[in-house]
Parts: structure tokens; sequence; C-alpha cells
């Protein structure tokens, strides 16, 4: 068994959301430390202060007020220090254009939010616990897309 | 002219490791599982160098124990989907003779670290190959199914889909997407 718990980070400016989220990652069986952030601005500060201890999974939010999510994913992937960090888009729309755009801009993975706390927490065990394979292999890292 | 590069990963490795740690002069050999072993005492300086060395073209060390019994099956799995002798194995039968235990005690250790099934990982990984074989080697869907032994394209495509949550198609096109954007 991992001993370290898997360091989380969720940025999203709706409170309810934070908080059901938070709720469901605590209820699957892995361990993990949840940071939470409420735009991409703020995300970004944390991520330039911590050069060491970065996230192994963030979860981004589009729509948010200061910096949105996808202005804050090409901040990442422009960012030699960050642009391997796996970042898992975590928002309401289900438009195709914009899923396909994410994933052009550098997201891994694409989340439809769950409206039920059910499926929420299926959802998110379903993404933790794969990613831990990928962060071994650099290879697979920029080939890894997943959309659920 | 354009040339396909045919290639057994863990060879190539091993060939990689081995001229570095014959340039540094380290005496080394590779055991049945594929694990470097060391040979002497190696200091902390020199064990520094090689794991920078190594670093430097992406290949990482684990030490190696009972719990890189999981490490194992991963490496025996990566075999597996990379050679078409080793497929007509049964896996069960593979896993358990190369690593010298019974099989339902892999499938046990392996669930239990990694939260997924020793048959959902091999699925996970020749849908990996395929990416690299789309991407890197321009095959098509079809050479891609025949290859690694998928009962038709349909089936292939299927497993695509139902992994990443995309059509092959539409994987590739968001890489080439990528790609354009970036050069």
């Amino acid at each position: 068994m991992s001993t370290k718990p898997m360091k989380v980070v969720l940025v999203d400016d709706d409170e309810d959301d934070r908080m059901f989220f938070a709720d469901a990652l605590q209820e699957i069986e892995l361990e993990t430390d949840l940071q939470e952030f409420h735009n991409g601005q703020e995300l970004l500060n944390f991520l330039n202060d911590s050069d060491l201890d970065h996230p192994q999974l963030i979860f981004l939010d589009l729509n948010m007020p200061v910096m949105n999510g996808f202005e804050c994913l090409k901040k990442i992937r422009t960012n030699p220090k960050l642009k391997d960090l796996v970042v898992a888009i975590y928002s309401t729309s289900s438009s195709e254009r914009d899923i396909e755009e994410t994933f052009v801009n550098g997201a891994n993975i694409y989340i439809n939010k769950p409206n039920k706390f059910e499926e929420l927490k299926k959802t998110i065990a379903q993404v933790v616990k794969r990613n831990w394979q990928y962060e071994e292999n650099e290879m697979d890292k920029t080939n890894f897309l997943f959309r659920i | 002219m354009k040339f396909r590069l045919n290639y057994t990963p863990s060879e190539l490795i091993q060939k990689v490791v081995a001229e570095q740690l014959n340039r540094m002069g380290v005496s080394f050999s590779f055991n049945e599982l594929g694990q470097l072993v060391l040979d002497g005492k190696i200091s902390g300086d020199i064990m520094a160098q090689i794991t920078e060395r190594l670093r430097k073209l992406g290949i990482t060390l684990s030490e190696a124990g009972m719990n890189s019994i999981v490490g194992d099956i991963k490496n025996a799995i990566e075999e597996l989907v990379y050679s078409e002798d080793i497929r007509k194995t049964t896996i069960s039968v593979y896993l358990s003779n190369k690593l010298g235990y019974s099989y339902s005690y892999l499938s046990n250790l392996f669930s239990e670290e990694t939260y997924t099934s020793i048959e959902n990982f091999i699925i996970l990984r020749k849908i990996e190959y395929t990416k690299r074989l789309i991407l890197e080697e321009d095959m098509s869907l079809t050479e891609i199914a025949y290859k690694l032994d998928y009962s038709s394209v349909a089936h292939l495509s299927g497993q695509f889909k139902k992994v990443t949550g995309l059509t092959p198609t539409t994987f590739l096109r968001i890489l080439q997407r990528r790609k354009t954007k970036n050069t």
C-alpha cells in the first residue's frame, strides 16, 4: 500500500461544489490530501510557491472569476516547471467543442460534474485510482487523455 | 522514405542502462525478472550519479524487494503486451511461471495495491500501446487490431472508447491539433 496520501487540488469558485467534492473524496478508499482554491490565479500563486511539493492531480473548474480554468490550464502548460502536472477539467459544460478545446490546450482528463453524490464519488474514485500508473511513466503522460 | 521502428522496450532499456553503467565502470547484471543487480558495495555518491544519468534518459530506479512484486507484475505485463509470442500463453500461466507465485496471490496483491485488476491493467496497457502505434508508427486501427490479437477493429475501437472516453479518431485529431498548435 502507498504510504503517502495522494495530493489532490480542487479549483472551484462554488462553495457548495467544493464541499460536495471534498465529502465525496473523503469517502473513497484511498488516502488523499485535498487543497482547495477559488480561482485559477490562486492555484498559480500556490504552484509557483511550492516548487517541491506539487499535487499529483488537479481538478479545475472552467467558469471562475479572476482567472478561469481555460486560461489557467494554458498558463500551466506553458510554464516549464508546471507543464507536466496532471490536470482534470471539472466542469458542467458538456459541449463537445469545449471538451475538445480543453484537450487540445493540454487537459489530461475531462469530467462532467455529476449531480448525484454517489455518481460523483464513483467518478472521483475512477480518476484518482486511475492516475497512479501515469505518475511513473513520462512517455504515457503526454498521450494521457481520458473523458468521463 | 519512412520506416517503422520495431523494438522490444525491455531489451532496449537494458541496453541503454548497460551502456551508461559500462561507461561508469560499474559492474552489474540483469536477473531473470529484468531487475538490475549491482555487484559489490556501491557508494552513495556513485548511486546518485547512476540515478541522475538514468533519470536524464527518463529511467527511474526503485529498490526491489517484496513490495516490488507489483512492479514485477507490471514489467511482465509490459512484455506481454509487446510480445506476440507471450500473448499466446494464458495470462495466469505466464505470470505465475515468470514470477514464481500463484496467480491468485499475484492477482489479490495487485488489486490491493493498484485498485485495479491485472486483466484491467492489461487492457489499459494495450490501449496505451495502441496510442503509441497510431501516433508514432502511423499504423491503422485494422493493422493494430491484428497485431494486438483483437477479434475485430470494432472490438479494439470499442475498448479504446471505454478506456479513454474518446474514439480513436477524436483522440488522433486532438493530438494532431496539439502538435500543430505547438509548432
